[in-house]
């Protein structure tokens, strides 16, 4: 799981301005997939509660995956993508990662 | 007429109430054991594909994530499973109970709607009683009602504590 992330401390001297280097900023982003099963209410609560967000926001996500078949429902390190990703496996939603 | 109560309903402490017949208490029992049961026999069986979604498209780092969370995330689904089965029975259940029923009835949901192949507005035209499978599709029915009434009233506390 860590192998495709540098090591956390590493101090780089020179700052290369290869592609690399990019490759490690760029974020990398939850996304949550429509299917027939699972319950608008259900998906609504579950971003709620994993993720804090407003009735409002978790409705306007939810009602995103429900018509568009799919939203981004976080973003930042891998490492935190992917525990975003086995919670929402946790509780039984379609949720992938990828980078941006 | 009044209407029949909710099955699920929010108690003034804070717990919740759960008005369901010995049938229905019954019938969770005996659909979580079914699941348990096969999660341990036949754990490739088609109908758990819902249970376990991919989280990467290359096969070898999905591979990577399912060694590092996959027995996480099987454990935690028969400890729902079994706290499911074991408050069965109850009239009362705490917020972290009502928890676990949700994340359990929404697997039963998940692998009955697979096996099922049920559609986003299943029951839009009625419920037909003499379709093929209808006992498996009234289940599925009987599920998702209670986990209707489940999400609302943990979404009705959850909503209060945010407020």
């Amino acid at each position: 799981m860590s192998s495709a992330t540098s090591a956390p401390g590493v101090v780089e001297v020179e700052r290369p301005a290869d592609s690399e280097h990019e490759e490690h900023d760029r974020p990398w982003i939850v996304v949550v997939w429509n299917d027939p099963i699972n319950l608008m209410s259900y998906v609504t609560l579950v971003l709620q509660k994993l993720f804090g967000y407003s009735l409002a926001k978790a409705t306007e996500l939810m009602l995103q995956v429900h018509h568009e078949g799919k939203a981004v429902v976080s973003s930042g390190t891998r490492e935190k993508a992917e525990h975003d990703v086995a919670r929402l496996h946790a509780h039984g939603l379609w949720a992938t990662l990828r980078q941006d | 007429m009044t209407e029949p109560p909710a099955p699920i309903e929010r108690a003034a402490d804070g717990d919740f109430r759960v008005h369901l017949g010995p049938e229905e208490r019954d019938l969770l029992r005996r659909l979580t054991a079914e699941l348990e049961e096969l999660l341990a026999v036949e754990p490739e069986d088609p109908s758990l594909r819902r249970l376990r979604p991919r989280a990467y498209e290359d096969e070898q780092v999905e591979r990577e994530y399912r060694s590092l969370m996959g027995s996480e995330l099987e454990s935690l689904r028969l400890e729902n499973l079994r706290a499911l089965a074991e408050t069965a029975g109850r009239n009362r259940l705490e917020a972290g109970e009502l928890d676990r029923w949700l994340a359990a009835l929404n697997d039963l949901r998940l692998v009955l709607g697979t096996r099922l192949d049920v559609g986003e507005d299943e029951f839009a035209d009625g419920f037909d009683p003499n379709a093929p499978h209808a006992y498996e599709l009234a289940v599925y029915a009987f599920l998702t009602w209670l986990q209707e009434s489940a999400v609302e009233a943990s979404a009705s506390a959850f909503q209060d504590e945010a407020d």
